[in-house]
């Protein structure tokens, strides 16, 4: 781990920019904020673990980021394959849910049947609404993780779901379908949850 | 048979309506939610709050890094070795 001296040896007086520690510190500095809200949404309380194994990997091949404006995207793309590798070690990958299982929920149909908020006349928002940040995380949370990633980086992070499936080092037809049984499952659980935690109780809007 | 005008039930419509969204379905099928949604309003209404519920997940992106994670993650950063 010699940057510096590597880069000295190689040429006297040329100035790389991406080259030192320094540099490095500037880039990580800035981008941990953002870093640790990806990382808690995908890994929940292993978050600033998971940016610490991000940091060390970034560092380590540090020399090979090209464009240093292009430094945060490439850091999220480390921090997003770090996810990918503890899921694999632990082996908790395998918790695929039955297509049928979950595909005939319909949220906005059970809101409409259960009409939890008698008196509104926009019902499907006042339900949303009486999530705060955290119930959307403890929603996400109760999800397996293969469901959650793909979710969480197509419709939180906006990446396209090509870019996911190689972040993610899967076959873009098996992101496809976990994104929808995801969908679903997300539906299901945010009415799962909303009942258990009395969001629906009369009166419980924030 | 012409393939395009084909109708879909709704289970199917409503199946496939994030894709819709994500303009992530072929133009066939495309145009078979487009030709459902034409004449269903319970369909639509499942659009519309397809829709809120991406915004719903897209304004629950940001968060606050508490302040001690931050020092101790900017600390960790300095001390990678050198």
């Amino acid at each position: 781990m010699d940057k510096g001296r590597g880069r000295g040896a190689n040429g006297e007086g040329t100035h790389i920019s991406t080259g030192t520690k320094t540099d490095f510190e500037r880039l990580a500095v800035e981008a941990i904020p953002r870093l640790y809200v990806i990382a808690r949404r995908l890994a929940g309380d292993g978050a600033e673990d998971l940016v610490q194994e991000c940091l060390m990997r970034a560092y380590r091949s540090f020399s090979t980021l090209a464009d240093p404006q292009a430094g945060g995207g490439w850091l999220r793309k480390i921090l997003v394959n770090a996810y990918r590798d503890r899921l694999r070690k632990e082996a908790r990958s395998v918790q695929e849910v039955a297509v049928d299982e979950v595909d005939d929920f319909s949220l906005y149909r059970t809101i409409a049947e259960e009409d939890p908020f008698p008196y509104s006349d926009s019902v499907h928002m006042d339900f949303l609404h009486s999530f705060a940040r955290e119930d959307v995380h403890a929603v996400l949370l109760r999800m397996p993780d293969i469901y959650r990633a793909p979710l969480v980086l197509r419709y939180m992070q906006g990446y396209a779901t090509k870019e996911i499936a190689r972040m993610l080092d899967a076959p873009l037809g098996t992101i496809l379908a976990r994104l929808h049984r995801g969908r679903k499952l997300f539906e299901r659980e945010l009415w799962a949850y909303a009942r258990q935690a009395g969001l629906l109780q009369k009166g419980a809007g924030r | 048979m012409t393939e395009a005008a084909r109708l879909i039930p709704c289970s199917e419509a409503v199946r496939q309506l994030w894709d819709y969204l994500d303009h992530a379905l072929s133009p066939e099928d495309q145009a078979r939610v487009v030709g459902h949604l034409a004449f269903c309003r319970k369909c639509c209404g499942e659009l519309e709050f397809a829709k809120e519920l991406q915004a719903f997940l897209a304004s629950n992106e940001s968060d606050e890094i508490p302040t001690h994670v931050k020092e101790h993650l900017e600390r960790f950063v300095k001390e990678l070795d050198d």
